[in-house]
């Protein structure tokens, strides 16, 4: 088990250099790098850019620039916003808590639906709605996010009235209904992809236990069904699907930037392309580097998790 | 039936198209759905613009928020007049070349790369591996809008960086196929035989991956045209006048109370597409791999 740990955190580690790297290189990857948005400036000529290049450390060969960067982040120093000259990592974190929120509901949500259509499909395996989930669930995939995002607004929004079109609290309402009830649309929208992915793994998860010899076992002891789908099939179709949320983590990630964005909540995404909007170069870069780090750390989470539950893990 | 028939090795004569693969395909109805529609989109985008009286960049100021069917204006107007069909339809020809150019690329270098990683295996392999494993770390978008945000937006270059973060998932499936046909008995003949390395890698090996690689790139195909969407609604895709299927979409949400046809059309026909792309990748892993009981 203590091997298994240590091999798996080493294995991190390494991504998260090898992460770094990836990072360092698109930063650099700019024609003239981080100075390119200065050459826009009027009146610059080469000599002044020559001489923010040594300010900066640009004129240093790329190893040594990567390095010292590196250091810097390890030390908890991501720079300042070129916008209001604040450490990047303060930013970052105010944003961090919205952005969790609207992660954590959203994936709560297609945890809960994705697992009733992936076991109902199971049971009720080659049935109308089991082939009514199938065909969903691509199509689901198809949709893009922000587009079901505008539909969706159009209407419960501006034609049924029912939630409001964006943000996270309306000024001057701080009370948990006000944040509850914008929090529903984001986060169900941001779902939909989820519960795709979630009901057809499922559904596969569900499918390989039900034929089970214990399962078998379980219903000759004169078990009732329900007990026996509750604590033994989905007990067991569930434990695999504990490192799928962390495979997922990416994609959720991801949709949470462009959901951010059409209902204006204020996360993580939302200061992503703020800070594109405004060539913050150091904002970006934080955010960029923070959301590898958060899917490395997730995945280890979810590796570990898996790991402590399943004893056959720990075994092997 | 003579005896010779049964002689001769049944795949020289067979064609293509009779191959089981093929007829289980077209067995698959949403599959056979998904091509109609792609074949559909892709015949409206190509003779879509000669045949409406409208062109995509023709602005009408008196003709503006036309909502459909307003006279030949049958997806109606945007803000500046412009004919939303003939715009749709010049936009599925950037969307869908974008889309198609990068599965392209993605899949070529992918499947090199993942060939590559898979047959020299050890050391080489793994660096490989973990170059891709740290790609995949990073969410596509955040990816795709810190290269798109610090290079000069042109089709090219927007397809280049699609094709830049989605090559990973081939590179894996491909690695993984390949390890498992390394030590497969005609691997081992080629060697005796003294064949190259590069021989044995693209004539032997890659023929022999070749189904996982279709299917995979057909669901490229879907989210190239996905993340060109993406990127194009945030700002920093396609660039107008230029129309893509995603910047038609950046300016509709301020008018979405009054004027919500510009936020639906263009996304039913990216839903569409990339659906249909979906479907058809669905039959191909159906009709090309044995394993199709998984989903």
């Amino acid at each position: 088990m203590v091997r298994y740990l240590l091999g798996r955190f080493w294995q991190s580690l390494v991504l998260l250099l090898l992460v770094s790297v990836i990072g360092f290189a698109v930063l650099n990857l700019a024609p003239g790098g981080p100075l390119s948005q200065f050459t826009l400036t009027p009146g610059m000529t080469q000599a002044d850019l020559d001489r923010i290049a040594s300010q900066m450390g640009l004129d240093r060969p790329l190893p040594v620039q990567y390095i010292d960067w590196l250091a810097h982040l390890l030390r908890g120093d991501w720079g300042r916003s070129y916008r209001d000259g604040r450490p990047v990592l303060d930013i970052i974190w105010e944003h961090l808590v919205a952005t969790l929120l609207l992660m954590g509901v959203s994936t709560a949500i297609a945890i809960l639906v994705g697992t009733c259509i992936g076991v109902l499909g199971a049971l009720r395996r080659y049935s109308i709605f089991d082939y009514a989930a199938t065909v969903g669930a691509m199509v689901a995939l198809s949709i893009p996010t922000f587009w079901f995002g505008l539909i969706a607004i159009y209407i419960f929004s501006l034609r049924l009235r029912w939630l409001p079109a964006g943000n996270m609290y309306t000024i001057g309402d701080g009370s948990l209904g006000d944040y509850a009830i914008h929090l529903i649309m984001p986060s169900v929208v941001l779902a939909l992809v989820n519960i795709a992915v979630w009901s057809r793994y499922m559904r596969t998860a569900t499918l390989d236990v039900i034929s089970q010899d214990f399962v078998r076992t379980a219903r000759a002891k004169g078990l009732s069904s329900r007990r026996v789908l509750i604590r033994h099939i989905l007990g067991n179709a569930l434990l695999p699907m504990i490192t799928l949320l962390g495979l997922q983590l990416p994609t959720i990630l991801g949709g949470a930037l462009v959901t951010e964005t059409v209902f204006t909540w204020p996360g993580m995404g939302r200061l992503f392309l703020d800070s594109l909007g405004y060539s913050d170069y150091p904002v970006v870069m934080g955010l960029l580097m923070m959301s590898a780090v958060l899917v490395l750390v997730g995945n280890l989470a979810a590796d570990l998790t898996v790991a402590f539950v399943d004893p056959r893990i720990r075994l092997s | 039936m003579t005896q010779s028939d049964f002689l001769i090795p049944t795949h020289a004569r067979q064609r293509w198209w009779h191959s089981r693969s093929v007829r289980r395909f077209a067995r698959h109805r949403l599959a056979m759905f998904g091509l109609v529609m792609i074949i559909v989109l892709v015949l409206a985008c190509v003779f879509g613009p000669w045949l409406l009286p409208f062109d995509d960049l023709y602005i009408d100021l008196r003709g503006r928020f036309s909502p459909p069917f307003t006279g030949y204006h049958f997806f109606g107007t945007d803000p500046l007049g412009r004919d939303i069909a003939a715009r749709l339809f010049m936009a599925g020809r950037i969307s869908l070349l974008v889309g198609f150019a990068a599965m392209v690329i993605s899949t070529v270098f992918g499947t090199v790369l993942g060939i590559a990683a898979g047959f020299f295996g050890g050391r080489i392999g793994t660096v490989l591996m973990r170059f891709v494993d740290a790609m995949l770390s990073f969410p596509n978008i955040f990816l795709l809008l810190a290269m798109a945000a610090f290079i000069k937006p042109s089709p090219i270059m927007i397809t280049l960086i699609i094709a830049a973060t989605s090559w990973m998932e081939i590179a894996r499936i491909v690695e993984a196929e390949v390890r498992s046909l390394r030590e497969r008995d005609f691997v081992v003949a080629a060697r005796m035989l003294g064949l190259s390395n590069s021989h044995i890698m693209f004539r032997e090996l890659l023929p022999n991956a070749i189904g996982p690689i279709i299917v995979a790139a057909t669901l490229t195909v879907a989210r190239a045209i996905l993340l060109e969407a993406y990127v194009s609604f945030l700002g920093y895709g396609i660039q107008p006048p230029l129309p893509s299927w995603g910047n038609m979409l950046n300016g509709a949400q301020q008018y979405l109370d009054s004027a919500p046809w510009l936020a639906i059309v263009p996304g039913a026909a990216i839903t569409l597409a990339v659906t249909s792309f979906n479907f058809i990748g669905d039959g191909l892993r159906d009709a090309l791999d044995a394993r199709s009981d998984m989903l």
